[in-house]
């Protein structure tokens, strides 16, 4: 079609349309305005023939009258005085004996958006609120919320208002459901329309009669309505209960939100709710339409976070398709790390298995983890890089528990020499080894050689770190680094350059003999050449460690080389329902996609790079927790308790709102910083204190029953590390709430700490104590102070330790 | 609650622009043009959002249905929304492309005036909207006998050869007034396959998801019977069950246009073999090439046959050159350098047979570890006349019986979603 140009197109059409003989054609005429449309909707501006298409208004062809409105609402804000002009044509209209011509007329009068013409308007849609055509009351109604809006400052019309309530209980679902609509919108300052009971029972009662869109539109109003009681409440559910395994994803969706939201108290029948739902939503899951199926695995995804075992059975439904489109394939992966997760959490309630690692690495004969793996395994060669990228991080997620399957496809997918693979593999086995030590064999003997297909820092980083911390079981090492070395001047990134700085060193310590000669000319470049503030202060820093010895250094940079607790650590307990209950069915699942989308190996240390701090261990430790945003490999169970708080007169502890593991994380983490400044307890908002318990037999009491403990009295306990091992520790959470006259709340994060019979340099720097062994260190931080809320919280927390250790044997 | 509808073309072109709320200007659509085609293709590009306005899409028929909205919309209903207004599009305007949008626009206008006010969805069930549509909807390729005869190949058993692709009967609903009362009913019976088959030829996953879509172009009403074991099911609302649990009868006033009457599922056991078997060899040549011995056997009973069949084969990074000798000379081979895999083209592939092509590649630095990259096959293909459940529709039955001609056509196809054999 050729481009139709400007202003002689304008004065082309204006000249046809005003030409009598074409006006006495219809079909011409009909043709000509057809043109200016067409012109309108490329992006000419045809605001030139306003007064033209007002005359073409006023013809009996209903074709050629909704052309021309098209037209007219269209441009009406730029010629508001011509506008009054088709009100007369319109308002004849609306009298006319065709309801579709009254409908049509009264629509696009509303639709011409002018303030000035308001008064012309008012009365039309008043008789149109009593027409005795459905179609014509419909757009009446809508007409007055058009209105409304268009003088936002005017006063409501309490008749109308009340019109429009009556007609509620109009025959017409439509106009039901549009004056819902209206009330809302005119209302919108109060609240938005009245759900009260008689309302509520009146619409759920006619439900059936509304078409899909309706029916979404009643349930998404009835959210707010609070049954008064629990009775009321269980008559509305059991009525909804058809709509929510409805075949239309949308008022599927819809219905599920509106059970969340008026079950939010009672927790079994949300998540009963939930396993309801669950057969519809793999139905749109697997929908024709592309869109719909990530819409509904974004949703998937939240379903997840609340009973992570959901969907266990069908993983096979998440199996990506050869045609998907990328993006829908990484969401599969998240909810498919999910399942696995989840069999094996299945599995192990099953056989009342422990929670520990090991036991997870027993049930390697599981046949979904084979046939999951290799599905996994088919996506790493994906052609799409971040598709790659996302598969390898899952088996490396998958490989916390199995570790020997997934080192197995990992070391293959070595063998590719592709950049972007070995680069997604080498920091997946960083992570990996970071959490299962024992695989750190395998990973040494995987890594000869791989240093040349790698090209980004990010992949860098990662065998370094591993070539520094591993360095005396890889025989390359020395090798691999000096190439490293020699190509410094060449290196752009930054971190890199650190990272390389602290592995040369580590190495040095362990093989000094081949490592001398390039420490040496790696820490002269650093400091004489370097031109980066940062990299040439951490070589400084590490050239006078070396002046102070041997020892001191080897204090400093030997650090952890791994936290098997950490396995379980990352655990993240189920979440309750209402956490994500507000964002189901609206954008925001589907926002967040881009973010979480992006593979999670990606957050790896380069953030922390910048400090000039050599206590690695805590900062990879830090990072790691936030790589994890699905986060749920964790086998971590917590039944939703309702928030009822218990009453420690005159403080009440509460679990909500929840802290994540990451505000956790970040929270603890600020505590050293304070600590070595000042070795006291206040910094200013947060206070420190540290307390003994004598109870030993706390640290071999399982988690279940230390979790369900410090659940009775509304602690959170966010990880463990397993039963037995050492140095034992819990981390958990709570909030204090004073009842008292002027109620203020606290947050508390506290570490149970067991140091036991492990070898006290091992331990960490936290245990400073002698002659203590024997005792739980307890370690909370309190924000903002407040002393008789932590009072009252240590003994609360007294009481459940004590106990506990008087129920162990 | 939806702010404005737009429907671009994929080159940006805009084809309709109509804005309910008059909140944002016409701006946004050059905004989310730009943000599309920005998008490097492996973020999620169903919502986007700027400033506060939030973009919801999907793409059907090669063009961009956007609407706007705000952050609380439900996006299962907007999407759902879309979907609809595509497949009206598709009813009114006989098929959906940018061409027929262009021809149809005033009718689209009119179209989207109906179903949607003030940005609230009114109506979309074309029963109402027939009574409001006044457009007569512009075929881009007038309805000629031609087509008549086509489709009417396609429903005779008899007729081995020419298979009409299972996108007939696009022609516009209301073009049936000028047809003289020409009264017609397609009964389609779809289904989608997504299969996994392991490297050792065991399905390790067989999802069949089957709809049968009833297209009407007659005011009446019919009813019809199946006989099938599904997973799980679900019917339209228009659908009377009475008779579903005792003869499998399902009876229902179709409006007219297309709408599916039952949608089902069927996972894991199929009835039959999986369609298609890979037998694939591998070797390395004594000039460094790779020789991919790639049988494929087709499983199908004798007398169909599946058509446009095309493999993909991923192969390793680094390949530059193709040779291929194959068993017929309708097939094609070729290599796709852009997203790293050989396609192999099968017009038509009968059941019962076995088809190979020997496919030679030239890639430099071949290493052994480069097999891993070679692999899973995936294949897709179209199965007219069969179906992968083996649901069939016994009887299809108009009442009250017509006066005159009635044209009824009941017909199978079954696509591949996703067919993938592991090497």
């Amino acid at each position: 079609m050729p481009y139709l140009g400007g202003e002689e197109t304008v004065r082309e059409l204006k000249r046809c349309l005003s030409n009598p003989n074409i006006q006495s054609d219809p079909l011409r005429y009909r043709s000509t305005v057809l043109k200016a449309i067409r012109a309108m909707s490329q992006g000419v501006n045809v605001s030139g023939l306003f007064s033209e298409m007002v005359k073409a208004c006023a013809t009996v062809d209903v074709v050629q009258k909704k052309l021309v409105y098209v037209f007219l609402c269209s441009y009406a804000a730029v010629n508001p005085e011509l506008s009054l002009l088709v009100v007369n044509t319109l308002r004849k209209d609306c009298q006319d004996p065709n309801p579709m011509v009254r409908s049509l007329a009264l629509r696009n009068m509303s639709n011409l958006r002018l303030p000035s013409l308001v008064e012309y308007v008012e009365q039309p849609l008043t008789a149109g609120l009593r027409d005795r055509a459905a179609c014509v009351r419909r757009v009446a109604v809508l007409g007055w919320a058009k209105l409304h809006n268009l003088q936002p400052n005017s006063e409501i019309d309490a008749a109308v208002v009340n019109e429009l309530y009556n007609l509620l209980r109009d025959p017409d679902p439509v106009v039901m459901v549009n004056c819902l609509r209206a009330l809302e919108e005119i209302l919108k300052e109060e609240g938005g329309v009245v759900i009260n009971k008689p309302i509520t029972h009146h619409l759920l009662n006619r439900l059936k009669e509304c078409d899909v869109w309706g029916q979404c539109e009643v349930l998404r109003v009835l959210r707010r309505y609070h049954p008064q009681s629990e009775e009321e409440l269980f008559d509305i559910l059991s009525l909804l209960d058809a709509s929510l395994i409805c075949s239309h994803p949308p008022v599927m969706a819809a219905t599920l939100s509106l059970f969340l939201s008026l079950s939010a108290g009672l927790p079994a029948v949300g998540s009963a709710a939930l396993r309801r739902v669950c057969g519809p939503l793999l139905a749109a899951c697997g929908s024709g339409s592309r869109e719909m199926r990530f819409t509904a695995l974004c949703h998937m995804q939240l379903l997840l976070r609340s009973i992570p075992g959901l969907m266990g059975a069908h993983y096979k439904r998440f199996f990506c398709g050869c045609a998907e489109p990328a993006y829908i394939k990484q969401r599969k992966m998240q909810v498919m790390h999910v399942s696995v997760v989840a069999c094996l959490y299945v599995e192990q309630l099953l056989c009342r298995l422990s929670l520990c690692l090991q036991v997870l690495v027993e049930l390697v004969n599981d046949d979904n983890v084979a046939m999951l793996l290799d599905e996994l395994k088919g996506y790493c060669t994906d052609v799409n890089a971040d598709t790659a990228q996302a598969a390898i991080t899952a088996i490396g997620r998958i490989g916390r528990s199995y570790s020997d399957r997934c080192l197995e496809i990992l070391t293959e997918l070595l063998g590719l020499k592709q950049d972007h693979i070995t680069s997604a593999v080498v920091q997946t086995m960083r992570d990996l080894v970071w959490v299962c030590p024992q695989c750190s064999d395998t990973v040494c003997s995987a890594l000869e050689g791989c240093e040349d297909a790698l090209q980004d820092s990010q992949g860098k980083q990662a065998l370094l770190w591993l070539l520094g911390v591993y360095g005396e079981r890889i025989a390359s090492a020395p090798y691999t680094l000096e190439v490293f070395v020699d190509g410094v001047r060449s290196e752009a990134s930054l971190e890199v350059k650190m990272e390389l700085l602290t592995a040369t060193m580590r190495l040095f310590l362990c093989r000094p003999a081949e490592t001398q000669d390039m420490l040496g000319r790696l820490l002269h470049f650093c400091i004489e050449d370097e031109t980066d503030m940062c990299v040439r202060d951490q070589a400084l820093l590490y050239y006078r460690l070396l002046q102070c010895g041997i020892e001191k250094t080897q204090s400093v940079l030997q650090g952890r080389r791994s936290d098997p607790s950490l396995g379980v650590l990352i655990g993240r307990p189920a979440e309750p329902i209402s956490q994500w209950a507000c964002s189901f069915n609206s954008l925001e699942p589907l926002m967040h996609g881009s973010v979480q989308t992006e593979p999670a190996s990606r957050g790896s240390p380069e953030h922390v790079a910048p400090k000039p701090n050599t206590d690695l261990s805590d900062t990879l430790d830090c990072s790691h927790t936030e790589t994890d945003p699905t986060g749920s490999d964790g086998t971590g169970q917590r039944s939703d308790s309702s928030p009822s708080a218990m009453v420690v007169t005159p403080l009440i502890l509460s679990v909500s709102p929840a802290v994540s593991p990451e505000e956790f994380e970040r929270l603890w983490l600020q505590r050293h910083a304070s600590l070595s400044e000042q070795g006291a307890e206040d910094d200013g908002e947060s206070v420190w204190t540290e307390e003994r318990f004598q109870c030993p037999a706390v640290p071999r009491c399982s988690p279940q029953s230390l979790q369900a403990a410090m659940q009775l009295v509304n602690i959170q306990t966010l990880a463990f590390t397993p039963p037995h091992t050492r140095p034992w520790r819990v981390f958990l959470y709570t909030h204090t709430l004073h009842a008292g006259t002027t109620p203020h709340s606290t947050l508390i994060l506290g570490e149970l700490l067991y140091a036991g019979d492990a070898d006290p340099a091992a331990g960490g720097q936290e245990e400073r104590g002698d002659g203590h062994d024997e005792d739980v260190k307890v370690t909370l931080k309190q924000q903002p102070r407040d002393d008789e809320a932590l009072r009252g919280f240590l003994s609360v927390l007294t009481a459940v330790l004590h106990t506990l250790s008087s129920g162990q044997p | 609650m939806i702010s404005q509808v737009f429907i671009l073309s994929s080159k940006g072109d805009h084809l309709i622009y109509k804005d309910f709320r008059g909140e944002a200007g016409n701006d946004v659509v050059n905004t989310f043009y730009e943000k599309v085609t920005a998008l490097t293709g492996d973020q999620p590009p169903v919502v986007m959002s700027h400033k506060d306005l939030h973009f919801v899409h999907v793409r059907q028929g090669g063009l961009y249905w956007v609407a706007t909205t705000t952050a609380d919309s439900s996006p299962f209903t907007i999407i759902e929304f879309l979907n609809r207004l595509t497949s009206l599009v598709k009813d009114y305007c006989g098929s959906l492309s940018e061409k027929s949008v262009q021809m149809n626009f005033a009718l689209i206008y009119e179209l989207l005036d109906e179903v949607v006010d003030y940005g609230y969805i009114q109506t979309t069930s074309s029963d109402v909207l027939k009574n409001f549509i006044q457009t007569e909807a512009v075929s881009s390729k007038p309805f000629s006998l031609f087509d008549l005869s086509n489709v009417g190949l396609f429903g005779a058993e008899t007729q081995q050869s020419k298979v009409a692709p299972s996108s007939a009967a696009t022609r516009p609903i209301q073009s049936s007034r000028d047809q003289g009362g020409k009264s017609e009913i397609f009964v389609d019976v779809i289904e989608r396959m997504s299969v996994v088959v392991g490297s050792n030829g065991v399905v390790m996953k067989a999802d069949v998801e089957g709809e049968i879509r009833v297209k009407c172009y007659m005011p009446s009403c019919s009813g019809y019977g199946a006989a099938v074991r599904v997973d799980e099911c679900s019917f339209h609302q228009a659908v009377r069950l009475d008779e579903f649990d005792s003869h499998r009868i399902l009876r229902l006033c179709p409006s007219q246009g297309e709408q599916t009457v039952m949608q089902y599922q069927l996972s894991d056991d199929l009835p039959s073999a999986p369609p298609f078997r890979l037998f694939p060899a591998f070797e390395r040549d004594s000039t460094g090439r790779l020789l991919m011995l790639m049988r494929l056997r087709c499983d199908l009973p004798a007398k169909s046959s599946a058509i446009n069949v095309s493999a993909t084969i991923p192969v390793p990074k680094g390949s530059v050159s193709l040779s291929q000798e194959l068993s017929s000379p309708d097939q094609s081979a070729e290599l796709k350098l852009q997203s790293r895999c050989v396609v192999w083209q099968i017009p038509r592939f009968t059941g019962g047979t076995q088809l190979s092509a020997l496919l030679k590649l030239e890639v430099p630095g071949l290493s052994s570890a480069s097999m891993l990259e070679v692999g899973p096959v995936g294949l897709s293909f179209e199965l007219p006349k069969f179906t992968a459940t083996g649901l069939q529709i016994r009887f299809l039955r108009l009442s009250p019986v017509q006066p005159g001609l009635s044209q009824r056509w009941v017909r199978y196809v079954t696509h591949s979603d996703s067919y993938t054999i592991r090497i």
